[in-house]
């Protein structure tokens, strides 16, 4: 066991690395794993299209797959015209959108996260942020159709939840997922952002940590953008888990999907099994 | 970004919170400052009108118990999942303290069980702002879950009053994970054909609104709530921008589309018994 402070900065570590701007974005795991393949769908059919979030259909090999993914984007431009990956509601209503229609034909999800948190301003308040998440969060748990999530970044709280209600969810190794971030935590509990560091290592929020505590079932090794080996080893991976699951009935799946969330908290006093 | 802060309420309401805390409904305590209108106001007179201001409507912050014996038929209500209380379960600094501290307000940040509302056998949920701002923990989460599984199993309607500052940051993820399996069990109570009626009280914010507090078939709210996703203050940091005029109060919400009424706390328990009548629920024998 290292001590206190080296175990604090290797939280935090993390924290920085799921947000470093040079890492992948999903962009990247869309075009390394769908290839030309890959057929963007715009738009919520209720207000607008919400670029913080990319959309679609692919062939992951013989199947077709609808991917949904929270793009921050790859330079300055992009990201603001991402909205540095923080959707609104329209966003998550896009999502659901594509989801029911996945449901519609069978076809599995495949969700990418990636973001510090839905946005919180005006317009996102008017449009319901909360109804909008709520709304996602009770539909993907009984959508009659594959879901797996995988965090290849920072997974913000409500925002990111609203696309992992799924049968599996994935970490990358240095991918962290939280309730709050380290400096709002810090800020709140101890008035003092510089304490981030501490929050890091408390709200337990690394993919490791989130293993230990039975929340994901799989850690990713980090891709390299070049790294065409592991990609395809991720894609067999996806695929492999998406033809076990299509084997299932839709009440297999769903009960599953179910008891996955269940177990979470639900011994006396709350403690995990 | 802080999206599951304890957002702190607006001025107005904020002051009327620490009133509450500073000032209890306690028999000897004779008058109290209504926050809003400045009126002084006798606190027999207020109990008398289910603590909203006599003078200007301002409806004051109650217990979960009050509020109980505000909606459940007299001696009808049984508590389920009392057992259930909070723990530290990550070894968060400085969380037994406030559990200690939360624990001499309150038992839980939510009180569950079946009543009787005009007659009808309801599974009720209450949140207290008392214990920890009704912020949701993983004790929270399953009392809810398991309040929505025993009301599809005995084919009961659910109503939840909702009170709550967000997540509990110091159970971290699992404080998030509640918002999926409270979710689920709303789903699975939903597809049995099964009513659910949400009360949005001051404040409903953060994982709360995000979850079960915008999943009713039919949501109501008290007067000049405070109804949000991400707070407040959280939005002005972000937007370093003023805000509309009654922004995120349960009338604005309404107006946005997302409310189907604002009642009065005087009509609450009216409008609820009504509402399960209308949706086939009979009178207890
Ligand atoms: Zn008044």
């Amino acid at each position: 066991m290292a001590d206190k402070n080296t175990q604090t900065n290797a939280a935090y570590e993390k924290v920085m690395a799921a947000r470093d701007a040079k890492k992948l974005t999903a962009i990247d795991y869309i075009a390394n794993m769908f290839g030309d393949s890959f057929i963007e769908l715009h738009g919520d059919r209720r207000y607008s299209d919400d670029k913080a979030i990319i959309a679609g259909l692919g062939m992951l090999y013989d199947t077709p797959v609808t991917v949904i993914g929270i793009e921050k984007g790859r330079n300055t431009k992009e990201r603001m015209e991402r909205n540095f990956g923080q959707a609104h509601p329209e966003g998550y209503r896009k999502a659901l959108r594509l989801m029911k229609q996945a449901e519609k034909f069978r076809r599995p999800v495949l969700c990418l996260v990636d973001t510090s948190g839905a946005y919180p301003g005006i317009g996102a308040e008017e449009r319901g942020q909360g109804q909008a998440i709520a709304e996602n969060l009770m539909e993907m748990m009984t959508l009659k159709t594959p879901i797996l999530t995988i965090l290849i970044g920072e997974g913000g709280s409500g925002g990111a939840l609203a696309l992992a209600v799924a049968d599996e969810v994935w970490m990358l190794e240095n991918s962290v997922y939280s309730v709050i971030s380290p400096e709002g935590c810090a800020s709140i509990l101890w008035k003092d952002s510089a304490k981030a560091p501490q929050a890091a290592e408390a709200l337990r929020m690394t993919a490791q940590d989130l293993f230990g505590l039975g929340v994901v079932e799989r850690i990713i090794r980090q891709p390299k953008a070049e790294d065409k080996a592991m990609f395809e080893s991720l894609k067999l991976l996806v695929s492999r888990t998406f033809e076990k699951n299509l084997k299932l009935s839709d009440e297999e799946l769903t009960e599953n999907r179910y008891a996955r969330f269940r177990r979470i908290g639900n011994a006396q006093g709350g403690s995990l099994d | 970004m802080d999206l599951f802060a304890f957002v702190k309420p607006k001025n107005e309401l904020e002051s009327s919170a620490e009133k509450q805390q500073n000032v209890p409904f306690v028999p000897e305590e004779m008058w109290i400052k209504c926050p809003k209108c400045n009126t002084m106001l006798l606190t027999t007179d207020m109990e008398e009108n289910l603590h909203v201001c006599t003078h200007c409507d301002h409806h004051f912050r109650i217990s979960a118990k009050q509020r109980l014996r505000l909606l459940a038929d007299k001696h009808s209500f049984t508590e389920q999942d009392a057992q259930l209380t909070s723990s530290n379960l990550l070894d968060f600094p400085g969380y037994d303290e406030k559990l200690k501290k939360a624990k001499k307000k309150s038992n839980e940040s939510v009180i569950c069980g079946e009543c009787r509302i005009g007659g009808i056998p309801t599974e009720i949920c209450v949140m207290d702002a008392d214990f920890m701002m009704g912020s949701m923990g993983t004790v929270t989460g399953e009392k809810i879950t398991r309040a929505f599984e025993r009301a599809t199993e005995n084919r009961l309607p659910v109503v939840v009053c909702t009170v709550s500052g967000g997540a509990r940051m110091q159970e971290g993820i699992l404080s998030l994970m509640q918002m999926a399996k409270t979710s689920g069990a709303v789903k699975r109570h939903s597809d049995a054909g099964l009513l659910y009626i949400t009360v949005l009280t001051d404040p409903t914010t953060g994982g709360v609104t995000a979850s079960f507090a915008m999943e009713g078939d039919i949501i109501l709210a008290e007067p000049n709530a405070l109804v949000a996703f991400a707070g407040p203050r959280v939005i002005e940091q972000t937007m370093r921008q003023k805000l509309p005029k009654d922004f995120q109060t349960s009338e604005f919400v309404m107006q946005k589309g997302f409310i189907d009424a604002v009642v009065t706390r005087g009509k609450l328990k009216q409008t609820i018994s009504k509402l399960l009548k209308m949706h086939g629920y009979k009178e207890a024998e």
